[in-house]
């Protein structure tokens, strides 16, 4: 420890410039290489101590470079290695010939710490705001406390509030374990206004027991700690009824998106359409032939594969859709034991043709970029941007089918027909073709969902069958031939079951969701919403 | 007249393929290969069969078992517990193989346990589990609970793991997530962590949505203490669980995640940049150098590219595959000591066989409990998918079938009924 306060005393002499850059263009010593290389991580840590302290200029690189787990040793010298190209870590030249062999140096998490806190404590004097941002946003995440000196230093330089306040919040919270307590107290109050995870778990740190004593010996800093505590747990409180909200919305996004389509096939129609989940999995494996085409013709598109998957889920699934509906289906309306069984058959055939022409393993179908990572909201909520993209999506999706039964020619025709057949009929309108539209309009919608499930799931033939349960669920907890109840059924199961599976898990969350679904229909066998409508059958 | 000429030409068709078939048989022996080409374990399963029909090749082309070329019998169990029991009893009893490698869950190994030991099969069994079994129809050439699970905690807990005093033990709902956290939690008391620092979570098979799971590990992190996950998640759930592990930030650096069912075959489908650093605790690694592996892994990579697997220019191996690998030679050396594939005769010759297996080292089977000695490595994963070993063992460890942190295993006998 004393050891360790030294070096980073000397690095701090190094960086405040008291000692002058003399040091640049001097070889790394054999011995630092050596600890490098080695197995022992105390040796390695000295190692990058030292190598900081004697030499600050060629220290930025080649601890950027460890942490990538790019630097390498050939023939006695630091290179870093990115792809073919080999650069000497040093001197910055470029090598050529690339040296053979050269042995990858390995770091464990341990290592990789004390690497990220020397690079945020080279970095807070860098020219570029952005870096010293990033420095000083890690400092006040995970702050050592010999960095105190460096981090008083950096404040005084520093202009802007932002990295001003991550580095205050550094300073407290390295001040908590100060010696005089009257610096811990003004520090643990002050971490009030930092309510993240990091400095709740900082102060809860205090209050813990080592044996009989607490960590923290004074009781005026431990009263401080436990105000900031309960503060910050207020704070945080709202983070996590947020953040399982909106995992709830998430989950009911995705079960509206699978469902939706199965609200047309047998929300309207009424046709038991048991291969429902089939056409999802039509959409998501659209998905993946159009992230191989993108792959191998357009590489530098390749993150806009997503927008061009859309179309084509949505036609896959719906030409299947048509063609399945003008061959089998048609001739089975109005018999729902045969169609359930028929379109079970027909489920099963489509599963075992994916099988034979894609494989039976599952694909892979990549999240682009921008669909990647997550947006901080608040410290302890972050969204993840797939989540979000598919929460929007799903309420395009349900606008555009709104709109489509509602403004247009054919969504007037479909609910015309699904209503009165035989008058339809009579005033010109062509039954049979407006049912394989509608059809292959309630299938296309289930491909794009399929599309959107490629993101957050494993795309394999058998996924299909892990939704329809889920589908009919949603379809009939709504109500049947209900848009509106497919949405309130989607959005309740999901916030439903995801505060269960928060105070229960998952396996028990199925369960209770499964027994409450049933109870519902046993009370209330139309569904949330009951259609009131003169159709030609609740007249009959 | 042409109708005749079609007939006896069918009957004689028919008569020479009766004909090479028996024929065939006799100068061939059946081995059964038992594993999952489809459905939620696929994604784990299918390597270790393109595994064994390689090695099973290979020893073909070297000129097989005693002079007898190897006829490989290809079933899928397809994720199905059930169907497992019942393809593995048509392998014993309608093919009539020797020796079948295959299973992967505990659940499935479960499942066809009453058969081979009705039919007196015998079976290699080449992954990871949580002990607590010694069949005599059995060999299992995975890890036992101290040749991973116990050395992988020990490790978070020391000082290079970075002091872990929270668990989070997060599995699949199935018998092996269940023991080996039975195992885990009483090894955990043992070392004085109290009950109130151990979280237990199950999901079940197939589980795509992790974010509550994921929001509920942090909650249990930000309680002061040192943090990490002990995963046995399963099969293709694993895609799911670290895509979201990624998305939520989660950094090994402040929680580690070490898994016992993950290597580099489960990691293909993942971007694994926002995964650097969180562990697997193995007995083989891909990344190990040593001439064994290389040997291994370009054969693997011949054989992928002869075979047109699906992404043949960047396949894997893994520790499963390794034991695959081992089991398959190990069965064949005991065959030609026993000078015949009966089955008890084969049991007995395999006893102490040793092979210098692609870890590096040369594993031997115990004389009495049919597992094996295996190094244990623990790896961090890279931004490449693969792992760096951060610690091993110096040589090989025995199993230890029955864990001592079980009560009322001390009293049982380390070697089959």
């Amino acid at each position: 420890m004393i050891k360790r306060m030294f070096s980073f005393f000397l690095l701090a002499a190094a960086l405040l410039g008291t000692t002058g850059p003399a040091w640049s263009g001097r070889a790394v010593s054999p011995g630092i290489i050596e600890t490098l290389a080695g197995e022992d991580s105390d040796a390695k840590i000295e190692a990058i101590n030292r190598l900081v302290r004697d030499m600050p200029d060629q220290a930025l690189p080649v601890l950027t470079a460890m942490a990538d787990d790019s630097l390498s040793i050939a023939d006695g010298r630091l290179v870093i290695m990115d792809g073919d190209t080999a650069t000497d870590a040093v001197s910055g030249e470029t090598l050529d010939p690339a040296p053979d062999n050269p042995e990858a140096i390995t770091v464990n998490n341990r290592v990789r710490s004390k690497i990220a806190e020397c690079l945020s404590a080279l970095n807070l004097f860098s020219k570029d705001r952005d870096a010293r941002m990033t420095s000083a946003a890690d400092l006040s995440e995970n702050p050592a406390p010999e960095s105190l000196s460096i981090i008083e230093k950096a404040l005084s330089a520093e202009k802007d509030s932002e990295i001003t306040v991550k580095l205050h919040v550094a300073r407290n919270k390295i001040l908590l374990a100060a010696s005089d307590p009257t610096l811990r107290i003004k520090a643990a109050r002050a971490l009030a206004d930092n309510p993240t995870p990091s400095t709740r778990q900082l102060l809860a740190g205090l209050l813990l027991k080592n044996g009989d004593d607490f960590m923290e010996p004074d009781p005026d800093v431990q009263a401080a700690a436990a105000e900031s505590l309960r503060s910050i747990d207020r704070q945080l409180a709202v983070g996590d009824t947020l953040g399982q909200i909106f995992t709830g919305l998430s989950l009911g996004s995705l079960l509206l998106l699978t469902a939706m389509g199965l609200a047309i096939t047998y929300g309207v129609m009424g046709v038991i359409n048991m291969a429902h989940g089939e056409f999802l999995m039509i959409g998501a494996y659209a998905a993946f032939a159009v992230q191989s085409v993108f792959r191998s013709r357009f590489p530098e598109y390749q993150d806009a594969y997503l927008l061009a998957a859309l179309p084509a889920g949505f036609l896959a699934a719906a030409l299947t859709g048509m063609i399945l509906e003008r061959t089998v289906i048609r001739f089975l309306y109005g018999r729902p034991l045969e169609t359930l069984l028929a379109t079970w058959g027909l489920s099963l055939i489509l599963i075992q043709a994916v099988r034979t022409l894609f494989g039976a393993q599952n694909v892979e179908v990549a999240n682009p970029a921008w669909m990647s990572g997550g947006v901080a909201v608040l410290p302890n909520l972050i969204l993840p941007w797939n989540r979000i993209v598919i929460i929007g999506f799903s309420i395009a999706v349900l606008a555009a089918m709104w709109a489509i039964l509602n403004l247009t020619r054919l969504g007037l025709f479909v609910r015309a027909v699904t209503q009165n057949r035989a008058m339809s009929g009579c005033v010109g309108v062509l039954t049979g073709r407006v049912d394989t539209l509608a059809f292959g309009l309630g299938a296309g919608i289930a491909g794009i969902g399929g599309v959107a499930l490629s993101q957050v799931s494993n795309v394999g033939p058998d996924m299909g069958q892990n939704y329809i349960i889920d589908s009919f669920m949603v379809v009939v907890l709504g109500g049947v031939g209900q848009l509106a109840g497919a949405v309130w059924a989607a959005l309740g199961l999901g916030v439903v079951s995801k505060f269960l599976e928060g105070w229960a898990g998952a396996v028990i969350a199925k369960i209770l969701v499964l027994v409450f679904v049933i109870v519902f229909i046993q009370k209330r066998p139309q569904g949330m919403f009951a259609l009131k409508g003169r159709t030609v059958e609740s007249g009959s | 007249m042409p109708k005749r000429t079609l007939k006896s030409l069918l009957l004689s068709l028919a008569v020479i393929t009766v004909f090479s078939v028996t024929t065939h048989a006799a100068d061939t022996i059946k081995v059964g290969i038992l594993h999952s080409l489809s459905g939620t374990m696929a994604i784990s399963e299918t390597a270790l069969k393109e595994t064994a029909l390689m090695t099973i090749a290979d020893i073909n082309a070297k000129g097989g078992v005693m002079g007898k070329k190897l006829e490989p019998v290809v079933v899928d169990p397809a994720s199905n517990w059930p169907l497992f029991a019942e393809k593995s009893r048509q392998l014993l009893s309608k093919d009539k193989v020797a020796v079948v490698f295959g299973c992967w869950t505990s659940v499935s190994r479960k499942s066809v346990l009453p058969v081979f030991k009705e039919l007196n099969g015998l079976l290699f069994y080449p992954v990871q589990y949580e002990g607590e079994e010694l069949e005599k129809n059995v060999f299992y050439t995975g890890a036992a609970p101290n040749q991973q699970a116990i050395p992988a905690v020990e490790y978070l807990m020391s000082k290079d793991g970075g002091t872990a005093k929270r668990f989070v033990l997060l599995g699949t709902d199935y018998v092996y997530p269940r023991t080996t956290n039975k195992i885990l939690r009483a090894f955990l008391k043992s070392k004085g962590v109290a009950e109130a620092d151990i979280m237990e979570e199950y999901t079940p098979f197939g589980h795509s949505d992790y974010q509550t799971i994921i929001a509920k590990i942090k909650k249990f992190a930000g309680t002061g203490k040192r943090t990490c996950v002990i995963s046995t998640i399963n099969g293709d759930s694993n895609v799911p669980f670290y895509k979201e592990l990624g998305n939520a930030g989660l950094k090994a650096t402040d929680v580690p995640v070490v898994a016992f069912s993950v290597g580099e075959e489960e990691l293909r489908g993942v971007d694994t940049k926002p995964l650097v650093g969180h562990l697997a605790a193995w007995n083989y690694f891909m990344s190990v150098k040593n001439p064994q592996n290389t040997a291994f892994i370009s054969m693997y990579k011949a054989w992928a590219k002869k075979q047109k697997l699906p992404n043949a220019a960047k396949v894997v191996t893994n520790d499963p595959m390794e034991a695959t690998y081992i089991g398959i030679h190990m069965w064949k050396q005991a065959v030609e000591k026993a000078k015949s594939t009966d089955v008890d005769k084969v049991i007995a010759a395999m006893a102490g066989q040793t092979v210098k297996a692609p870890s590096g080292f040369t594993v031997t089977m115990d004389k009495k409990n049919h597992h094996l000695h295996k190094p244990v490595f623990i790896g961090e994963v890279r931004a490449d998918g693969q792992f760096n070993v951060v610690w091993k063992t110096s040589g090989p460890v025995k199993a230890q079938p029955w864990s001592p942190f079980i009560p009322g295993n001390s009293s049982k006998k380390d070697e089959p009924m």
